[in-house]
Formats: C-alpha cells, sequence, structure tokens
C-alpha cells in the first residue's frame, strides 16, 4: 500500500552509533562455512561412492560369466584326479579333519606348509561338471592337496555345454555315426565334430519346431474343437452323462465293439427318458467335433513318424568323450549346444565364445532349469509389462491430476485425497499385489471368464495372473507417481499464461487442453519416466499377479488372437530371484544371476532413456532458446 | 500485483496518517470541494470529480457503481465511469490503488480468484457484464486484453496470433493467414517476423514478445482492448514502439490502459482517470488532467509531490 504521508519520525530516523559487526577472519570456523562444504560434499560422496560401488560390482561379476577360463587338470596327493574350469579360489585356515585326508606320508610336510604360511591355506573352486558321471557339478580343491607336478591344462579338454544334466569337461574320443566308428584320437574327432555339429544342431531345431509349432497347431485346433462342443453343451444344457454316453457310444462304433455299442445305447436311452433330447445343432455340434477329431488322428500319426524319423537321425550322430579319470560318455550332436576347447583357444578365439555365449543369453530360451541358455522371454515379459504399465498409469494419471489441481476446489477433502494419494506411494508393493491377485485375477477375470470364456471353465483364462493384470497392479503402485509429478508440471505453468488465454475468451478445458497439458508435457514425462524406472524394477507384486519361473509362450505370437494378455510371463526381477534362491545347481546359478542383474539395469535403463530423449523432443517443441 | 492477484490481495488500507497540511493547496479555496485522502481512508464518501467533456463521448464500456471485494477487504469503492469509444484512456494512481483490479473487472478475470465479490454493474456497448446470465466466455471473446508481463503461449508465432480463432474452431486456412497478417501488421511486427511465423515464440525478445501479445489481442477485433501496464517490463525503446503502436490503434480500437508512467499517461492517451484507495477522484482529458487539475490531490499526484 502507499504511504500516504509518512510520520515524521520514519521520515527522520535517529542516528544510531555504527556496531562495528565481527570480521570475516575473526569469527568462529562455523562462520566461515567450510565445515559444512565439507559435510556436503562428503554426503554426495558417499552416495556417488555407493551407487558407482554398486555397478561397478554388477558390471563386473555379470560380464565376466561368459567368458571362457582356462581348463585344469590336477592330480592330489591321494591319487584322485580332477578335470575342470577354474570358478573362483579363496584361503581359508584348515582344520586337522581336513588334513587326516591327505596320505599319512605327507601330512607332515603340508602340515608344515600350512604353519609356514601362518595356518592358511588357499584352494579352488574346480567345475568338473559331469554331473551323470559323479554327481556333482564343482569341487573345492586345496592347493595343499596337490601332488607335486600333478596340475596341468591338457590342450584337448572341451567344456561341452549340453541340453541336459548340465556341462560335461573331457576330452573327445571318437566320433560315431550310427554304431560305426567314423572318427578316432583327439584332432580327428574334433574336426568331425566342427564339420557335423550344425547340421546336426539345425535337425533338432526343425524338430523343436515341429513339436512345438505343428504339434501345437493341431492341439489346438482340438481344444478349439471341444471348446465348440463344450459352449453347445452349456447352451443346449445337455447333461454330462448323456455326452459321455455319446463319446462312449461313437468310441465303440469305431472299433465295432458290439457290447460297447449297446451299453452306450441304453445309457442314451435311459437320459432321454429322464427328458433331454439332443436338438440338431446340439447333434452337429458333435459330429464337428468327431469329425475334427478323426481327421487330426491321422495328422498327429504323420507328424509323430517325422519327428521319430527326426529323432533316429539325431540319435545315431554321437560323440564320445572320455572323463579324466577314465570314464567314457556318448554325447549325440544334437544335444550338445555348445562345445568349447577352451585351452586351445587364442584370445579372439575366447572372444568369439563369449559373444556367442551372450547371444545364446539374450536371445534363447532357458534351460536346466533357467541356471543355463537364455533369457529372452523373459527380457519380452519385462519389456512388453513395463510398457503397458505406462500406456495404463500415465492417462490415469494424468486425468486424476488435472481434477484434483485444475477443477476440484481446494478444502478438506482434497488435502485427504492429497494425502491419501501421496501415502498410497508409501505401501508395501507386495500389498499391491495382493490387491491385484483379489480384485483383478479373483474378481473382474473371474467375471470374464464366466461372460466370455466360460466353456473352458474350470480352467481360468482370464481368473488367474497374467500380463494384463500384472501390468494394471503396477499401474496402480506408480499411480502416486504420475499424480505427484503431473500436479507439481501443472502448478508450474504460469498463470499469466492461464490468465492469457482466458482473456482471448477460451473456456477452461480449452486452456487446459491448448496452454497448460503442452507446457506441462515435459513434467508429466519426468512423472512417466520414475513410475516406469519404478514399475520395471518391482518383483514382489509379480510373484502374485503373473509372473512365473517358466513360461514359454510369449504373450505375443503368431497364433490367434496374437496377443495374449491373459498369459502367465517371465520377468527378469522374478527371474534372477529364482536363480538366486530356487536353483538347484546354485553354485552355477551365482554367475547367472549377476548376468541378469547387468541385464535388468541396462534394460531399465535403456527404458529411461527412451522416454529421456522424448522429453528433450517436447521439450524443445515447446521452448524456444530464451535469450 | 497485475501477476498474482489471487494469492496476495492487496492489504487492507494502512491507518489514515494525519493529514500533513500541504504549502499549495492552502491557498487554492477555488477548489469546489477540497478532498482530503485522510477523510477518503476513513471512508467518507465524496463525489468523483469528472470532467465534462468525458460525457460528451460515445461510450464503449460503462461502469456504473461498481464495487468489488477480495473476501472481506473493500478494493474498489463504488467506482462509475464511462470510457469513450476510439480513444486511449488511462488510468493512473499510485500502487495498490485499484486501477488493475477494475481493468480485470472489465472482462471478469477477477472471477478467477476464490472469494471475490462484486455489486453494481458494466455496460460493453449497452450489453451488462455483470448480469445474471451472462456468458463469461462470449463477453472476453468481444474484449481483447495485454498484461503487464508478456506471456506467449508455448506455441509458435503464427498460432499465438490466430489463438482466439482456434478456440473459435475457426479452420480455414485462407482466414487464419489473413487475420495472422493483419494482426501482426496492426501491432508493427508484420516485417520482423514474417519469416519465421513458424518459429517459438518464445525466441523472441521482450519487446517483440510483448507486439506479439498485443496482435494477439487485436486478432479477433475485440470492442475494447484492456491493457494492464503493458511497458512495465520493457527498455525505453521497445517502450516507445509500443506507445506509438498503441496511438496507431485508435480510433479503430478503444483502448483501456493502466500505467504507472505518468508521462507515459500525458503523452500517449486522450482521457485518464486518476485513482486512489479504490476509489476515482479525478476523470478527464488528459490535457486538462495534466495541466489543470481541479484537485489539489491529483496536482500532488501529477506532479509527484505524493505517490
Amino acid at each position: 500500500m502507499t504511504q500516504l504521508a509518512p510520520a515524521p519520525s520514519t521520515l527522520t530516523p535517529q542516528p544510531r552509533p555504527r556496531q562495528p559487526r565481527p570480521s570475516h577472519q575473526g569469527g568462529t570456523l562455523l562462520a566461515a562455512g567450510e565445515p559444512m562444504v565439507w559435510l556436503l560434499a562428503a554426503g554426495l560422496g558417499m552416495a556417488i561412492a555407493m551407487i558407482s560401488g554398486l555397478v561397478a560390482l554388477v558390471v563386473w561379476n555379470g560380464a565376466a560369466t561368459f567368458w571362457p577360463v582356462p581348463v585344469v587338470e590336477v592330480r592330489t596327493l591321494d591319487g584322485s584326479i580332477h578335470l575342470g574350469e577354474v570358478v573362483r579360489s579363496d584361503t581359508y585356515r584348515p582344520d586337522e579333519v581336513v588334513l587326516q585326508s591327505i596320505p599319512e606320508g605327507d601330512r607332515e610336510a603340508v602340515r608344515a606348509a600350512i604353519e609356514g604360511e601362518g595356518g592358511l591355506a588357499s584352494r579352488r573352486l574346480l567345475r568338473t561338471a559331469n554331473f551323470d558321471l559323479s554327481g556333482t557339478h564343482f569341487t573345492w580343491v586345496d592347493d595343499f592337496s596337490i601332488a607335486p607336478g600333478g596340475e596341468s591344462n591338457p590342450e584337448w579338454a572341451v567344456v561341452v555345454e549340453r541340453l541336459e544334466w548340465g556341462r560335461f569337461v573331457g576330452v573327445p574320443l571318437r566320433g560315431e555315426q550310427g554304431g560305426a566308428v567314423v572318427a578316432e584320437g583327439e584332432e580327428a574327432t574334433w574336426t568331425w565334430y566342427e564339420d557335423h555339429h550344425a547340421e546336426a544342431r539345425r535337425l533338432w531345431r526343425e524338430r523343436r519346431e515341429l513339436k512345438s509349432d505343428e504339434m501345437g497347431a493341431l492341439n489346438r485346433r482340438i481344444e478349439e474343437a471341444r471348446l465348440d462342443l463344450r459352449r453347445a453343451e452349456l447352451r443346449e444344457q445337455a447333461p454330462p452323462e448323456w455326452v459321455t454316453a455319446w463319446t462312449d457310444l461313437s468310441r465303440a462304433r469305431a472299433v465295432h465293439d458290439e457290447s460297447g455299442i449297446e451299453a452306450s445305447r441304453s445309457r442314451l436311452a435311459a437320459i432321454e427318458a429322464a427328458g433331454f433330447r439332443p436338438n440338431e445343432r446340439f447333434l452337429e455340434a458333435i459330429e464337428g467335433y468327431e469329425a475334427i477329431e478323426r481327421s487330426t488322428e491321422g495328422e498327429f500319426a504323420a507328424l509323430r513318424g517325422r519327428i521319430e524319423d527326426l529323432d533316429a537321425q539325431l540319435a545315431a550322430e554321437v560323440m564320445v568323450l572320455g572323463t579324466v579319470d577314465g570314464q567314457e560318455q556318448a554325447i549325440p550332436l544334437a544335444e550338445i549346444v555348445r562345445a568349447v576347447p577352451q585351452n586351445r583357444l587364442s584370445w579372439f578365439g575366447r572372444l568369439g565364445v563369449y559373444l556367442d555365449r551372450w547371444m545364446e543369453f539374450l536371445l534363447d530360451d532357458p534351460r536346466e532349469s533357467n541356471s543355463e541358455g537364455g533369457v529372452y522371454p523373459a527380457i519380452f515379459g519385462t519389456v512388453a509389462m513395463t510398457l503397458i504399465m505406462t500406456i495404463a498409469v500415465v492417462p490415469f494419471g494424468v486425468l486424476a491430476a488435472l481434477y484434483l489441481r485444475e477443477y476440484a476446489k481446494a478444502g478438506p477433502l482434497i488435502s485427504a485425497v492429497r494425502i491419501a494419494v501421496n501415502n498410497l506411494a508409501g505401501v508395501p508393493s507386495i500389498v499391491f499385489g495382493v490387491f491385484g491377485l483379489g480384485f483383478f485375477c479373483y474378481v473382474v477375470g473371474a467375471s470374464i471368464d464366466q461372460l466370455l470364456f466360460s466353456a473352458s471353465l474350470p480352467n481360468p483364462t482370464y481368473g488367474k495372473g497374467g500380463l494384463l493384470w500384472a501390468s494394471l497392479t503396477l499401474a496402480l503402485l506408480t499411480l502416486p507417481v504420475v499424480i505427484v509429478a503431473t500436479e507439481e508440471a501443472l502448478a508450474a505453468v504460469p498463470r499469466s499464461m492461464r490468465e492469457g488465454s482466458y482473456a482471448c475468451g477460451a473456456s477452461k478445458w480449452q486452456t487446459i487442453h491448448r496452454i497448460v497439458l503442452p507446457r506441462a508435457l515435459p513434467g508429466i514425462m519426468t512423472g512417466a519416466i520414475l513410475a516406469m524406472a519404478r514399475g520395471a524394477g518391482e518383483v514382489a507384486p509379480l510373484m502374485l499377479v503373473g509372473a512365473v519361473k517358466l513360461a514359454p509362450e510369449l504373450p505375443i505370437d503368431g497364433t490367434l488372437p496374437f496377443v495374449h494378455p491373459e498369459r502367465s510371463f517371465m520377468h527378469l526381477g522374478f527371474h534372477i530371484y529364482d536363480l538366486g534362491f530356487q536353483s538347484q545347481n546354485s553354485e552355477a546359478a551365482k554367475p547367472m544371476v549377476f548376468t541378469t542383474t547387468l541385464l535388468l539395469i541396462t534394460l531399465v535403463a535403456m527404458l529411461n532413456l527412451m522416454a529421456i530423449w522424448i522429453r528433450a523432443r517436447l521439450r524443445r517443441r515447446f521452448a524456444g532458446s530464451q535469450f | 500485483m497485475t501477476d498474482a492477484p489471487a494469492t496476495t490481495p492487496p492489504e487492507s488500507p494502512p491507518p489514515a496518517p494525519a493529514p500533513r497540511p500541504h504549502p499549495r493547496s492552502v491557498g487554492r479555496v477555488e477548489a469546489p470541494a477540497a478532498r482530503d485522502l485522510a477523510a477518503i481512508a476513513r471512508g467518507e464518501i465524496r463525489e468523483a470529480m469528472v470532467h465534462a467533456e468525458v460525457g460528451k463521448e460515445e461510450p464503449v464500456v460503462e461502469v456504473d457503481a461498481f464495487s468489488l471485494f477480495y473476501g472481506g477487504y473493500q478494493a474498489l469503492h463504488d467506482v462509475s465511469m464511462r470510457i469513450p469509444r476510439g480513444k486511449i484512456t488511462a488510468l493512473i494512481g499510485p500502487s495498490g490503488c485499484g486501477k488493475t483490479t477494475l481493468l480485470r473487472s472489465v472482462n471478469r478475470l477477477n472471477d478467477l480468484i476464490d472469494g471475490v465479490r462484486t455489486t453494481g454493474d458494466m455496460r460493453l456497448n449497452g450489453d451488462s457484464i455483470y448480469g445474471r446470465d451472462v456468458d463469461v466466455i462470449e463477453l472476453r471473446k468481444r474484449m481483447g486484453m495485454v498484461f503487464q508481463k508478456s506471456n506467449p503461449f508455448p506455441m509458435s508465432i503464427y498460432e499465438n496470433v490466430v489463438y482466439a480463432l482456434r478456440i473459435d474452431g475457426q479452420r480455414d486456412r485462407r482466414v487464419l493467414d489473413e487475420v495472422c497478417e493483419r494482426s501482426l501488421r496492426a501491432a508493427a511486427l508484420w516485417d520482423e517476423v514474417k519469416d519465421r511465423l513458424h518459429e517459438s515464440a518464445l525466441s523472441m525478445s521482450g519487446g517483440q514478445q510483448q507486439r506479439l501479445c498485443i496482435a494477439r489481442a487485436v486478432a479477433a477485433e475485440p470492442e475494447v482492448l484492456l491493457m494492464d501496464e503493458p511497458c512495465s517490463a520493457l527498455d525505453p525503446i521497445a517502450t516507445q514502439k509500443i506507445e506509438e503502436l498503441v496511438e496507431s490503434l485508435v480510433p479503430h480500437y478503444s483502448v483501456l490502459i493502466v500505467t504507472h508512467n505518468m508521462q507515459q499517461a500525458a503523452r500517449a492517451s486522450d482521457y485518464t482517470a486518476y485513482m486512489v484507495l479504490g476509489r476515482l477522484i479525478e476523470y478527464g482529458p488528459t490535457q486538462s488532467i495534466f495541466q489543470n487539475p481541479k484537485l489539489p490531490e491529483t496536482e500532488d499526484y501529477i506532479t509527484g509531490r505524493f505517490g
């Protein structure tokens, strides 16, 4: 307000003797501010150190997993002999029990050697593999227990990654085709293997496709026909006994079983006497089903024949490997994913194997209960779930925030809603999982099943965990993030801009839609990015609403209707948990945990970078260089 | 004040200071009603001194016993005035005297603020502004407004200018192009921006942005153009350009302009209204207000003794 006539006292202030303020140099240390700077810098430094430490640990461990390491052969003092890849080594303090396992003659020398080292001994973990022969995947070897000169790197030690039983380490002895030896000796066998392996794998893939694609298509046709029949049954309200009797009758007819025909006829007659008469449409549905069953029978037989042929062909080519303790194992070429003579490889050879293993990891299905093979379905599931979640949560959250910020009148109710939204962000994520299971799966999904998929009940279609329900559950989980970020972005739009729009005669919605939203879009994108980052890394609720250990069928594939949001899916986060805690071969799974973590981090970072890139483009569109 | 009147409605008037006898006002006995500001602040009702020339003009906006309250605080006291058509009318007065509030009341922008209450009415070319069934949006479409701080929208120069037509659903490219050029020419901006119409409006200089806002305000052929201290954030050269621009807009447009700068009011307006404490004090042709004010308070203000 304007000072109309300043009071005389303020107009002419009484002069006050100037008090000298304490000088900067003479002040306390705190006044100079230096300790605070150090404290703040230390806080930031610790945060950076922790984050970079975490990333470095994951990157180092994860990146090293697939590198081919040397294979060593060791002969111990007690005469046993091991061959395997060196996984890691450590030092420990051996006790008397350990020493008892050393032959008596050497015991004292070993004891003296250990005491010379201050009671510490080093040991190495060898991946000796050959689980089908030895019953163990890994063996610890004490360095002190190795016989003098008992360690070597055999040139022809080959690490075989196979479809079953984990890895095999041995020396190639001979190649056999249909029982006849076609190659003998290490080098000849290896050359023969390299010549024939690719073809064997090609046939194997062909067999896999026959089994999964064509067999699957046949099965789906039968399943479709069965569902049609079941729908007709439900529509005509046929008693189930009638249907079984009818089916028995047609089976009996097919095999000319006269007594069976009689028995079924009398059962049918009894039911029809009780009041049910099948009409034409129902009989047609039954006949349609039977026709499909008959026609597919022949196709099934043909397919089975082709698969059996392939099986025979695949079983004929076998590489026989000898283990270090003299046993022999024949491995069909088709079952060998990759055989690597790790000691013979040059550095570039190792790099090639390394990259090949990474490709398999990224593009293949898992095998050996997830501890080997790839994680492609998990990558697909993670990305698909995150994208569906983002598509679901952003519009929803933006609408809610728009109402809260632009339309709702400030008051206790709105404050309560806002507090509730903020608190929602702090609810443990498993609670959302429980809600998703209880609401989406058991209420919404079960209702959808009742309405649209009643024929396949009691098998649930939507009434169980699946990609859609998992995405919606995470959308709820990340909703507060989007609402809060959007509200802040809306609040940051200058009032002058809204007033300019109103002054032009724009309505409230026109102002929001043409001025406020475009201006707030980068901020809204920030919210979406935060939501994506949070959602992609969330695991706990997924365990309840659809993430599974193994889901070979992707949610998007070539089968009608191409998109299957009801399917269970694999998720990288859940995969890490599964590898780390549910794996039988935990020592082999451990490096995969790190590799999968590395992949998950990279994936989340890439999704975020994509969103940040979109946001940067939007910013450029809506804000020019001001000066 | 213009930027955020909602969040900071002017605080209550300070306790009336003791009247200070003015050496010149003592001798001016010819003043018909010697007003003293302290009396006004106490709430004594006085008639505004409206010069006779104002009554001869045809009004575009008539303010009729208009009062406005921000919650419990009364910002405008029973203001009545007629804004002449085709002329520039300046509102002057010390900060917080209600001139911006009065301006924003004409297109009912104050409606957006919670707790605002009004009495009295205004008329735009005879149509009630505060009537019961007035469509505020239709009403605002008949006026243009330029704000203290330029507020171009975050879109291209072209889209800024044709914004009012866009929200009316105008899609005909020819009409839009024509309006855009005419408005930018009216705002003396065409030659500077005709080659970059589709660049962001935010890349322009401050003075250009303000002229763009004027172009936007005149694009829909408003019946009255409201300007709220349009030059307060500009340097002298940009200010001069805007002043020349405003002068070129009459008599095609009627302009009501709030200004803090008395030279500007003296230079660029036809009529001047002087307000204090939410009341209209004196209103008349600019020349007589500045050269021969009828009230000592007005003279004090324009000579810089007060305010």
